[in-house]
């Protein structure tokens, strides 16, 4: 096999300048695949550093100059511009419903193949690229190949871990043309940041304890394990269909998918609509009063207890073993 | 108004889903249903036309057991439905699928324009949520995808959709192409009058030659990836203990010995 060398493009997420964890795991998967180039949409980065650390060769700032230039037709426009302009074969973007509609428009306006949700992404002996998919609430693992010459691929957040490229890339920051509108009919009547937690984000944390109806609305012995092992604080359906969390932290098919390395359900039953959101988490850990509970099937360790009681004391006993007692 | 909603049908939830060696959902001896999500979009439909006047017709692609979803949202309450059906369209991918679906809303404008279509958020069975957004730049439409609020007045359409980390409000002319998240209602029950309509409604089928398509352009054939591999997760191996007053340390413990600590 030749070594590849048309460019990888991985749009790359940020918040206050700094790119998001799943930024660098999109690098880190990228430039596996080819020489990886950062595309960067907004106002451009504070520091290059991070990116550079985890391989971008180029840095391509694409500003975004009004809402409408960044819905998904335009956004998808403008990357479209840059594959042409680069020659990149593959496209690689952080899984989220926003991104996916970037995503079909880009693969209908390039004629590249559409993988979504991969939780891993390579090339095969031919260059191919191929992907590894879970399907029906990850009770299935899929293997597909693109057909066609380029690929337009969404990698679910925690598919890789993120790691500094052996030779940092040079990350050359290069402004791109802006977006543009690419629809003069759809008009943004209003964009509101939601304000972010002070804890991890619940899509990207390795770690996310979700509390479900058998908290009974009192979410302080989740928070306190979330905060003991540093991770995210998720919610079922139920839980956010009677606001005691916000529907941003709702875990499941219609919420936020998520794979982290550790997730622990309390108070959750494990329905199905929620299974398709978390069954893919590396290791599955529940705690419910129910021993005949649905979660304790696909548990990897099961608790039967009191949430109430069972989440403090795991939380002291990890902040002892942990040293921060 | 005149809406068009796209409905799908999944294998049910429920059922034991899986694939066939060649990688396609196995849609034989699996219960199917109409797709849970695309009743969002059938109510969303009925309450625009409820308020406004108009008809909803319901859309659906795929084999004769996809009939049930289009009697199912009949039973809702939409005036009359089409499926498309073709043995060349077996295996079609999101594009093909939306490349279809396009040329039917088409069809169905011979009569009188479409002012709006409708499509549930994403499909039970592939997850993708993608052919709402194909569909749309299939019909050059404004796009007005995952509206977990919809309303229409004088001729333009409003959506509220909340993304990962900021929450939009949309508006667009009509005609338009809208997806609703479970979020934007409740969808009803049918009633018995609807039950009784559905039962005798006539669900014409069209082919792709009544479509003017090219059999050579759908299909397992023309789709851009191909499954190499299916194969069932082994079940989780898992341990469950009884609280006996050490739940929380031997838990503790579990994720100690498991290096998930670090
Ligand atoms: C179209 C559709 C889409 C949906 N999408 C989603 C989705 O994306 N995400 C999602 O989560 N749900 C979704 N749902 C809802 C889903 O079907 C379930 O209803 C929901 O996940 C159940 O939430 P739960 O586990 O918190 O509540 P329940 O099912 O009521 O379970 C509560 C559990 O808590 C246990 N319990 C009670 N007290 C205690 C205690 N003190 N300590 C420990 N355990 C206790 C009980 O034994 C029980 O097992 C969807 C539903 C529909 C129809
Ligand atoms: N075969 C189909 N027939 C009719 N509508 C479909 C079909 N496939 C997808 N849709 C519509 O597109 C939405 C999203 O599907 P998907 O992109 O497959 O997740 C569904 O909720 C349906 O409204």
């Amino acid at each position: 096999m030749t070594a590849p060398t048309a460019p990888v493009l991985a749009v790359v997420e940020h918040h206050d300048g700094r790119p998001r964890a799943s930024a660098l795991e999109l690098l880190t998967a990228g430039r596996a695949l080819g020489p990886v180039h950062a595309v960067w949409l907004g106002d451009p980065p504070d520091d290059a550093g991070p990116l550079a650390a985890h391989g971008a060769a180029v840095v391509h700032v694409v500003p975004v100059p009004t809402p409408e230039a960044g819905l998904p037709a335009s956004v998808a426009a403008a990357l479209a511009g840059l594959a042409e302009a680069t020659g990149a074969d593959v496209v690689l973007l952080a899984s989220g419903f926003g991104a996916k509609e970037v995503a079909a428009r880009l693969a209908h306006a390039t004629g590249a193949a559409l993988m979504v949700d991969a939780s891993a992404v390579e090339r095969d002996g031919e260059g191919r690229v191929v992907t590894t998919q879970q399907a029906f609430a990850a009770s299935w693992t899929l293997r597909s190949a693109a057909q066609v010459g380029r690929a337009v691929v969404t990698l679910r957040s925690n598919a890789v871990r993120a790691t500094p490229a052996e030779t940092p890339g040079a990350a050359e920051v290069r402004v791109a043309a802006p977006a543009r509108p690419a629809d003069p009919r759809v008009r943004v009547v209003e964009r509101t940041a939601r304000p972010a937690s002070d804890r991890p984000d619940v899509g990207e944390a390795d770690v996310v304890v979700v509390g479900g109806r058998g908290t009974q609305g009192d979410f302080s012995p989740v928070e306190d394990l979330a905060d003991a092992l540093g991770g995210a604080v998720g919610a079922t359906r139920d839980v956010t269909d009677e606001g005691w969390q916000p529907h941003d932290v709702m875990v499941g098919q219609t919420g936020v998918t998520i794979s982290p390395r550790l997730y622990v359900g309390a108070g959750v039953s494990g329905a199905v609509h929620h299974r398709g959101g978390m069954q893919a988490s590396g290791t599955i850990v529940a705690v419910n009063t129910d021993p005949d509970a649905p979660i304790f099937e696909f548990a990897d360790f099961g608790v039967v207890g009191d949430l109430a009681e069972v989440l403090p004391q795991a939380a002291a006993e990890i902040r002892r073993l942990r040293g921060q007692a | 108004m005149k809406i068009v909603v796209c409905v799908k049908h999944v294998p049910d939830l429920q059922a034991d889903r899986r694939f066939t060696d060649d990688g396609r959902v196995d849609r034989e001896g699996v219960d199917g249903t109409l797709n849970e999500l695309d009743e969002n979009a059938v109510e969303a439909a009925l309450r625009l036309v409820e308020a406004a006047g108009g008809e909803v017709i319901a859309l659906t692609m795929g084999p004769d057991d996809a009939e049930d979803a289009v009697r199912r949202a009949l039973q809702m309450g939409v005036h009359r439905a089409v499926r498309v059906t073709d043995d060349a369209l077996a295996g079609s991918d999101a594009f093909a699928t939306a490349a279809v679906l396009a040329a039917a809303v088409r069809r169905l404008a011979d009569d009188g324009p479409v002012d709006l279509v409708v499509t549930g958020m994403a499909a039970l069975d592939g997850l993708m949520s993608v052919v709402p957004t194909l569909l749309a730049a299939h019909l050059d439409l404004p796009q007005l995808t995952l509206a977990a609020e919809l309303s229409v007045a004088d001729g333009v359409v409003r959506v509220r959709r909340d993304l990962d980390h900021v929450t939009e409000v949309l508006e667009a002319p009509l005609p338009a192409l809208v997806s609703v998240t479970d979020q934007a209602n409740e969808a009803r029950y049918p009633a018995f009058a609807g039950i009784m309509a559905a039962r005798k409604a006539q669900v014409p089928v069209w082919s792709l030659a009544d479509l003017g398509l090219d059999p050579a352009a759908v299909g397992g054939a023309a789709a851009r990836t191909r499954v190499l591999e299916a194969s069932p997760r082994p079940p989780r191996e898992g341990v469950v203990i009884t609280d006996t007053g050490d739940g929380g340390r031997r838990l503790a413990a579990f994720l100690a010995e498991n290096g998930l600590l670090a």
